[in-house]
C-alpha cells in the first residue's frame, strides 16, 4: 500500500478521508471495559437506594450501632497511630542524621509485606496466655494462673488497633517522607536563618506543606482497615465488615450483607473525599524540582540520636522482625503437617488466580491508559474515573455487590434454558473463580492504570506523531514503540497486583467456590479453628510474596538518591 | 519498481502546481477557537514557515496538517487530495507527511540506523537498506548507525529525526520548532544546513517556530500568524522592510513608532522633521499616522539635525545597537558601526535616513 504510492506521483486511492466520530474503537473498548468494572459498585450503591426487607429494622434494632462504633473506634485508633509512626519516622529519616538513617529508609517499608490478619495470628500466638511470652512471665516470677496477674487482652479493640497500625504506617511513611524530600531546600534554609530549630521548622514549615500528603496515606491506611476482615473476626472486633461476612455466611442473609454494604458505602466516599482533596492540594504543595538534591539535615548526637534509632527500629522490629521469626519457628516446628499437598494445591489457586487477575488487571489498564492517551474527552475521563474506584472499596462490599448482579444474570439464564431448552444452565459466574478474578480486578485496577499511565506519560506526544506519520496505526505504535519502553512499568503494575491478589481475604473467602481454598482463606480457616501452628507456613509463604513489591520500592528508594537529572533530552 | 533517486526526482519544479493548500480552516484546542478561518498554500518544493509568538495557534495548524487536529471549517488537500474535511479525516499514517519536532521524538529504544528505517517496514528488505544506507550518508550519520540515540549530540539527534522523516519520502515535511532544542551557535548552523539539504532535495516543507531568525534561513515565504490568523503572508525581506501591519512590523526585527501626520501624497511630518515617501500615500491631508523607523534608518552624522543622548547600548560585534533619547524625549534605535563608540550620556548627532517610509494609520493596531 505505502510502497505503492511511494512510486505514483498523485496519492491515489490509498488516501481515503474517515469519518470522524467522538467515540472511536479504543473509546468504546475503554468505556465498555469501565462500564463493566463499575457494575458492582453500582449495584451497591443502588442497592443503598432500594427496598431495605425485613433485615433491616432487626439489624438497626441490634447489632448495626454495636458495628458503626466499632469501626470509629478502630479508624481512629489506626489513623492515629499510622499518624505518629509514619509521620515521625519519615522526618527522622529525611531530616536528621543518625546512625542507620540510611538503612531505616527502606527498612521501615517492611512491615508492608506483612497483611494484618498474618500479623494478628503471629502476635496472638506469642502473646496468648499459653504463648512464649506469658509462659516465661509466669516461670520468672512463679504466677500459678491468669488471676495472679494483669496482662493486656490481645485479642480486643486495642489488639487490632496496635497490629493494623503496625502493618498500615508505611502508606503514611511512604507519602511523608516523599513530601519532606520534595519540600523546597531554600525555603528549609530561610527558615534556619530565620533562627528556628529543628521543632519550629518542622512545626511551621515542613508539617503544613506536607500536610496533604500525609492525610492521603492516613486515608489510604484507613481504606485498607475498613477493608480488613481476617483480624477483626479473629479479635472478634465486631465492625460493619466483620458485620457484614457474619450476616451473610452465618446468617445466610444475602440481603442483610447488603444492607450492611450500602451503610459502610457512607465510610468509603467520605475517605475517598478526604483523599481526593488532599491530592489536589498536594500537587499545589509538592512541586519542587529539588528532589536530588541534599537536604539541609541536623545531626543528632548522643541521647537524641540513640532516641531517634530507637523511634525507627521500633516500628520495624515490632511489624517485621518479630512476627516474621514467630512465623518462622512456627513453620520449622509444624512443617510436616502444613507441607501437604492440600497446601501445594492452594498454593497453586493462589498462585494462577492472582496472576490471572493481574494480567487482566493490566490489559485493562493499558487499554484504558491509551485510549485516554490518544483522545481525552469527558466520557472516558468520568468512565475511568468511576472505574478506578475499586481500591476504596472494602472487600467484603465489592463480593456483595458482584454477588447480586451475577446471580441475577445466572438465574434469569438458568430460567430461560429451562424454558425454551429444558436443561439448566446451572451457576455459570457466581461461586465460580471468575467471580473472585473479576472481584480482583475490580478492586486493583487503580493500581495498575495508575502505574500503565505514569509510564506512559514519560512518553512525549511527539513520539505518537512520529510514528504515526511513518505510517503506523495507533495500536501499532503501542505495541513497536510504546511497550518497549513501558515494560519496566508494565511489570511494576502486574506485580504489584498480583501481590494485592495474594493476599485479599474478604471477597475471595464470600466469592469461592464451594470447597475453594486460596493461601489466604487456608491460613484463615485454620486460624479460626485455633490452629496457629498450622496456618504459619502459609503465613509466612503470604510474607515473603508481599516482599516483592516492597524489595522493589526499597530500590527506587535507594535509587533515587543517586539520580541526577539527565542532562540532554532526556531521550534515554 | 521503480524508484527514482530520492534528491534529483523531484527537483523544484517551477509549474507552480500547488502540493497543500489549506482553504479557509478552523480550529479549536479544548474548547476555545484557535485557528480562525485560515487559508494557506504552498507549492512543490517550496519551504514555507509559520512564525508567531507562543499562543498563535502555528502548531494547531500544523497539527491539523498532520492529521492530528480535526477541522472545524473548510478543508486541508495534499496533491489535489483532501485530506481534512469538517468531520472526516485522513489518518495521518496515510497522509505521507514527515514530522520533526522539537524534542526530536526519536525511539530511545533503537538505534540510529534502526530509527531511520523505521518509516521504510513496507519496504522489502534489501532495498530497505540501500535507502537507509544512502539517508544516513548524505546526513553524515554513517559513523553513529549502530549508535543510541542518547549517545548523540542534539545536532546529531536533530540530523537522526529529520532523515527518519525523509526517509520514507514524504510529499510534504512538517516542522515543528525544529531548532528550539539547541543552542544558539548549533541552531544558526543547522538552520543553514537543513536549508540547504531541503532544497537541494526539493522537499517540500512546512515549518512552525516563534524564532524569526530560524523562519528567514529557512523560508522562502513566511506567514505571520497571530491569534489564529496569518497576518502577512511574505518573503522575509518584505516582512521585514515593508511590514503590512504594526503587529508584523513589532514582532519582526527592532524598531521604534514615531507619531505624525501627512502633509502632502509625498510627505509625512513628524517631529524630527519632514520625512519623504517614495510611494504616494494614499491618506489625505492631516490624517494622523505612525512611522515605523528601524535601527539602520538612524544614521550616524556630526552634522546631523536631530541631537540625542544614549540611554543604552548593546554590543553586536561589528554594530552596536544604541537606544536614544532626543531632547524632545523621543526614543530612537540606532545600529553604528562599532567604531563610533559612544557611552551612555554621551550626545550623538544623528539624521533619518528612510529609503522606503512604513507608515500605519493610527487608531488601528493591525494596519
Amino acid at each position: 500500500m505505502i510502497t505503492a504510492t511511494l512510486v505514483s506521483p498523485t496519492v491515489g486511492a490509498a488516501v481515503k478521508l474517515r469519518r470522524l466520530s467522538r467515540l472511536n474503537r479504543w473509546t468504546i473498548g475503554a468505556v465498555l471495559a469501565a462500564i463493566l468494572v463499575f457494575i458492582p459498585i453500582g449495584s451497591v450503591l443502588l442497592l443503598s437506594l432500594g427496598d431495605s426487607g425485613d433485615v433491616w429494622p432487626h439489624l438497626i434494632g441490634t447489632a448495626l450501632p454495636e458495628y458503626v462504633g466499632t469501626t470509629l473506634w478502630l479508624l481512629l485508633g489506626v489513623g492515629v497511630s499510622v499518624f505518629l509512626t509514619g509521620v515521625t519516622t519519615a522526618w527522622l529519616v529525611t531530616m536528621c542524621r543518625f546512625p542507620g538513617r540510611r538503612i531505616f529508609e527502606w527498612l521501615l517499608l517492611f512491615p508492608l509485606a506483612i497483611p494484618a490478619y498474618v500479623m494478628a495470628y503471629a502476635y496472638t500466638d506469642l502473646l496468648e496466655y499459653a504463648g512464649p511470652v506469658q509462659s516465661s512471665l509466669r516461670a520468672l516470677f512463679g504466677w500459678q494462673s491468669a488471676r495472679d496477674y494483669f496482662f493486656p487482652p490481645v485479642r480486643s479493640l486495642g489488639g487490632a488497633i496496635m497490629f493494623m497500625g503496625l502493618v498500615l504506617y508505611p502508606y503514611v511513611y511512604l507519602l511523608a517522607r516523599s513530601a519532606f524530600l520534595e519540600q523546597s531546600v531554600s525555603v528549609l534554609e530561610v527558615s534556619r536563618v530565620l533562627g528556628k530549630g529543628p521543632w519550629q521548622t518542622f512545626k511551621t514549615v515542613s508539617f503544613p506543606a506536607a500536610r496533604p500528603a500525609i492525610v492521603v496515606g492516613v486515608s489510604l491506611a484507613l481504606m485498607e482497615t475498613l477493608n480488613d476482615y481476617g483480624t477483626v473476626d479473629f479479635f472478634a472486633v465486631y465492625t460493619l465488615t466483620a458485620g457484614l461476612i457474619d450476616v451473610w455466611l452465618g446468617m445466610g442473609s444475602l440481603a442483610g450483607g447488603a444492607q450492611i454494604a450500602s451503610s459502610m458505602l457512607v465510610f468509603v466516599i467520605l475517605l475517598i473525599v478526604l483523599e481526593r482533596m488532599s491530592r489536589r492540594h498536594q500537587k499545589v504543595y509538592q512541586q519542587a524540582s529539588s528532589r536530588f538534591k541534599t537536604l539541609p539535615t541536623y545531626s543528632l548526637e548522643g541521647w537524641w540520636s540513640a532516641l531517634a534509632f530507637g523511634l525507627c527500629a521500633l516500628p520495624v522490629i515490632a511489624g517485621f522482625v518479630v512476627p516474621v521469626l514467630v512465623l518462622g519457628q512456627l513453620s520449622i516446628v509444624y512443617f510436616d503437617r502444613s507441607w501437604t499437598p492440600e497446601f501445594k494445591s492452594y498454593a497453586l489457586n493462589s498462585l494462577t488466580l492472582s496472576a490471572g487477575a493481574a494480567l487482566v488487571a493490566l490489559l485493562v489498564a493499558l487499554f484504558i491508559a491509551y485510549a485516554r492517551r490518544l483522545r481525552e474527552g469527558r466520557v472516558l475521563r468520568v468512565a475511568t474515573r468511576a472505574a478506578s474506584l475499586g481500591y476504596a472499596v472494602p472487600g467484603a462490599v465489592l463480593a456483595v455487590g458482584i454477588l447480586i448482579p451475577f446471580a441475577t444474570f445466572d438465574n434469569a439464564l438458568d430460567a430461560f434454558m429451562r424454558n425454551w431448552f429444558g436443561v439448566s444452565s446451572g451457576l455459570l459466574l457466581s461461586g465460580t473463580v471468575v467471580a473472585v478474578m473479576f472481584a480482583y480486578v475490580v478492586r486493583f485496577l487503580a493500581v495498575a492504570v495508575g502505574q500503565v499511565e505514569s509510564s506512559l506519560e514519560k512518553i512525549s506526544p511527539s513520539v505518537d506523531m512520529a510514528a504515526r506519520t511513518l505510517g503506523f496505526r495507533a495500536g501499532q505504535t503501542l505495541i513497536r514503540y510504546h511497550l518497549p519502553l513501558i515494560r519496566g512499568g508494565l511489570l511494576t503494575a502486574v506485580m504489584v497486583v498480583f501481590v494485592d491478589c495474594m493476599k485479599e481475604l474478604p471477597a475471595t473467602l464470600l466469592l469461592r467456590p464451594f470447597n475453594f481454598e486460596t493461601l489466604a482463606t487456608y491460613v484463615y480457616r485454620f486460624a479460626s479453628d485455633e490452629m496457629l501452628g498450622e496456618a504459619a507456613l502459609g503465613s509466612l509463604t503470604i510474607v515473603a510474596v508481599g516482599l516483592l513489591p516492597v524489595a522493589f520500592l526499597s530500590r527506587m528508594i535507594s535509587r533515587s538518591r543517586q539520580l541526577y537529572p539527565s542532562p540532554s533530552t532526556g531521550d534515554a | 519498481m521503480d524508484r527514482p533517486d530520492q534528491f534529483r526526482s523531484s527537483t523544484v519544479r517551477s509549474d507552480s502546481q500547488p502540493l497543500l493548500e489549506v482553504r479557509g480552516i478552523s480550529c479549536n484546542y479544548e474548547l476555545e477557537r484557535v485557528v480562525f478561518d485560515l487559508s494557506l498554500t504552498v507549492h512543490r518544493g517550496e519551504q514555507v514557515c509559520l512564525l508567531g509568538p507562543s499562543g498563535c495557534g502555528k502548531t494547531t495548524v500544523l497539527r491539523a496538517i498532520a492529521g492530528f487536529h480535526p477541522i472545524l471549517t473548510g478543508g486541508i488537500f495534499i496533491n489535489d487530495q483532501q485530506v481534512s474535511a469538517v468531520g472526516a479525516m485522513v489518518p495521518p499514517e496515510s497522509r505521507r507527511v514527515g514530522m520533526v519536532f522539537q524534542d526530536h521524538a526519536l525511539f530511545p529504544h533503537l538505534t540510529v540506523r534502526q530509527n531511520v528505517a523505521a518509516g521504510l517496514s513496507q519496504l522489502p528488505e534489501g532495498s530497505r537498506g540501500e535507502s537507509v544506507g544512502e539517508m544516513l550518508e548524505r546526513m553524515g550519520l554513517s559513523h553513529h548507525a549502530d549508535r543510541f540515540p542518547h549517545e548523540l549530540s542534539g545536532g546529531q539527534q536533530q540530523r537522526v529525526a529529520l532523515a527518519r522523516a525523509l526517509a520514507p519520502r514524504p510529499l510534504l515535511l512538517l516542522m515543528d520548532e525544529p531548532f528550539s532544542s539547541l543552542d544558539q551557535e548549533l541552531r544558526e548552523h543547522m538552520g543553514q544546513e537543513v536549508s540547504d539539504m531541503l532544497k537541494e532535495s526539493g522537499t517540500t516543507c512546512v515549518m512552525v517556530t516563534h524564532d524569526q531568525h530560524d523562519a528567514f534561513a529557512l523560508g522562502d515565504k513566511v506567514g505571520v500568524m497571530s491569534e489564529g490568523s496569518i497576518v502577512q503572508w511574505d518573503t522575509p525581506y518584505n516582512l521585514y522592510h515593508q511590514p503590512g501591519n504594526h503587529f508584523v512590523a513589532d514582532f519582526i526585527g527592532n524598531g521604534v513608532f514615531l507619531s505624525g501626520e501627512v502633509v502632502s501624497p509625498q510627505q509625512v511630518s513628524t517631529p524630527l522633521g519632514i520625512l519623504p515617501s517614495d510611494e504616494p500615500l494614499i491618506w489625505s491631508s492631516r490624517t494622523p499616522l505612525e512611522i515605523l523607523l528601524r535601527p539602520d534608518d538612524v544614521v550616524y552624522d556630526a552634522a546631523g539635525p536631530i541631537q540625542a543622548r544614549v540611554t543604552r547600548r548593546a554590543f553586536k560585534g561589528a554594530q552596536i545597537l544604541y537606544t536614544l533619547r532626543t531632547l524632545e524625549g523621543i526614543k530612537l534605535l540606532a545600529l553604528f558601526p562599532s567604531h563610533a563608540n559612544f557611552e551612555i550620556g554621551d550626545d550623538v548627532r544623528v539624521r533619518l535616513d528612510v529609503d522606503h517610509l512604513v507608515v500605519f494609520e493610527h487608531d488601528d493596531p493591525l494596519g
